[in-house]
């Protein structure tokens, strides 16, 4: 494949992408979590604000989001900058609003994977740690996450592969990741063929290597397979 | 006549879930080395009351006192007794082993990750003390050899003494075995029962609910048989298996025979 010298561009973009889905694995990982633990807590305000957070986000489509992140975000900003006497025109960068709408998104469905890991756990489990005088926090976090992440394992593979497709939708405010980079090619070299071919080449790359770690990640989490056995 | 040291006592316990009371108003002491069985058919409350005296189920109603020592609760507003404060509830729960029929291992934790975990993170055991202890007791159930195998890797026999290592690591006052033999194939049964028999023979208080009923009649101190959240008949074990004054309890013992 001749790429005509836009291979280095390319590759730039390759790599913003893979920043963009990184950073927002996470931070929706991290609000996946919250979200779940506020879904499960005896708190009813808590359950309720999850809810509505699921509710909403997974209920607008994904481009909706980066779009109303990087405009309107540089409009709340504004407004906020204005009661403080500045009156500059301020832009949020397209990867800051990326990674917001990305992980907002990744957290919501992360919820879900999550919550539904955590029932998944025995009460059982649970039990035998507070029988022992453990408090409920060390038995969360020592006895029940190492356990809820082996059985979310697979359907954070999942979300990430979309999450990793998505990261394409933040090239519409101006990102220069990988979408972006080869509709750029395209433009100056009127060969869309070849350069939509090679990202679509790259992000099935990508894909693959995601899907691999993810295989690799579920075989260290399963003690029994990690060459436990006496 | 010396008086011995009350190391469990139970105060009118009531339990109920909804309407259905399951428990209606039992009341038990365990002085200290005394090892009590509860017989009684299923769905005669004999669990539910094992799971009571640590809070794995909340009471409606009645007094705890481990040692003497009194747990604080105060009732929700669904009507079930909750412990004031998290705190003494912890070190009750500490001083209390409990042995479930499902064993409960950890199953991301090794054998002796499983013994070490508590008396470290509870008790705050340094960890070579910890580990100490804990190769001590694998050695006491016979299973120093599984040291570093998973729960997955063990029968289910080994996992029960693997629980009761456990339970023991905090050097508890009480041990609670809710059913612990029957979750297990039948040729495995005598494994866990010869731990604890060892256990009884040395003087740990134990309160004991089992369908073995020779092991119960072997290691008891005190029979006491439930039937409908009540106690039908408490008493040695000579007079509760061999001269019942209650017909239920004689027609138990004949088809439990």
């Amino acid at each position: 494949m001749d790429l005509l010298g836009f291979g280095d561009l390319l590759l730039s973009g390759t790599w913003v992408t893979i920043k963009l889905a990184l950073t927002s694995l996470l931070f929706g990982l991290l609000f996946g979590l919250l979200g779940a633990a506020a879904k499960l807590s005896p708190i009813k305000p808590l359950r309720m604000l999850a809810t509505l957070y699921t509710t909403l986000i997974r209920g607008i489509p994904e481009l909706l989001l980066v779009l109303t992140i990087y405009f309107g975000g540089s409009m709340v900003l504004m407004a906020i900058a204005e009661q403080f006497g500045y009156t500059e025109y301020i832009e949020i960068s397209a990867f800051a609003a990326g990674v917001a709408a990305l992980s907002i998104a990744f957290g919501a469905y992360a919820t879900e994977v999550f919550r539904a890991a955590i029932q998944a756990i025995p009460k059982g489990q649970w039990e035998s740690a507070q029988a022992l005088g453990m408090t409920p926090l060390k038995t969360f976090f020592r006895i029940i996450l190492p356990q809820v992440w082996r059985l979310a394992l697979p359907g954070l593979g999942n979300l990430f592969q979309v999450l990793l497709k998505d990261t394409a939708l933040v090239s519409v405010v101006g990102l220069n990741d990988l979408m972006r980079q080869a509709y750029v090619a395209t433009g100056s070299t009127k060969q869309p063929f070849t350069f939509y071919m090679a990202a679509a080449l790259i992000y099935l790359g990508l894909t693959v290597l995601s899907t691999l770690t993810t295989t690799w990640l579920e075989r260290t989490a399963d003690p029994a397979a990690r060459g436990g056995a006496a | 006549m010396t008086e011995t040291k009350t190391a469990l006592e139970l105060i009118d316990i009531h339990k109920s879930f909804g309407s259905l009371e399951v428990l209606k108003g039992v009341s038990l002491s365990a002085g200290d080395g005394e090892v009590i069985s509860i017989l009684g058919s299923s769905g005669s409350g004999k669990s539910t009351l094992l799971r009571c005296i640590n809070l794995l189920e909340r009471p409606s109603q009645g007094k705890i006192r481990v040692s003497g020592e009194e747990l604080e609760m105060k009732a929700d507003k669904n009507g079930d007794l909750r412990a004031v404060n998290a705190r003494q509830l912890e070190r009750m729960r500490s001083r209390i082993g409990f042995v479930f029929q499902n064993f409960n291992l950890w199953p991301h934790k090794s054998i002796v990750e499983n013994i070490i975990e508590a008396p470290t993170q509870v008790l705050g055991l340094p960890k070579d003390k910890a580990y100490a202890r804990a190769e001590a007791l694998l050695d006491r159930v016979g299973l120093l050899e599984k040291r570093d195998a998973y729960p997955a890797n063990l029968s289910g026999g080994q996992q029960q003494r693997i629980a009761i290592a456990r339970a023991l690591a905090m050097e508890p006052q009480v041990l609670l075995f809710d059913e612990p033999t029957s979750a297990l194939d039948p040729e495995l049964v005598n494994e866990v029962l010869a731990v604890m028999r060892s256990l009884a023979e040395e003087g740990r208080t134990m309160l004991i609910v089992t369908h073995e009923m020779r092991f119960a009649r072997e290691v008891s101190s005190q029979v006491v048989f439930l039937h409908q959240g009540q106690i039908e008949e408490s008493g040695p074990p000579e007079d509760v298996f061999d001269r019942p004054k209650s017909q239920r309890v004689r027609d138990f013992m004949a088809s439990h025979a």
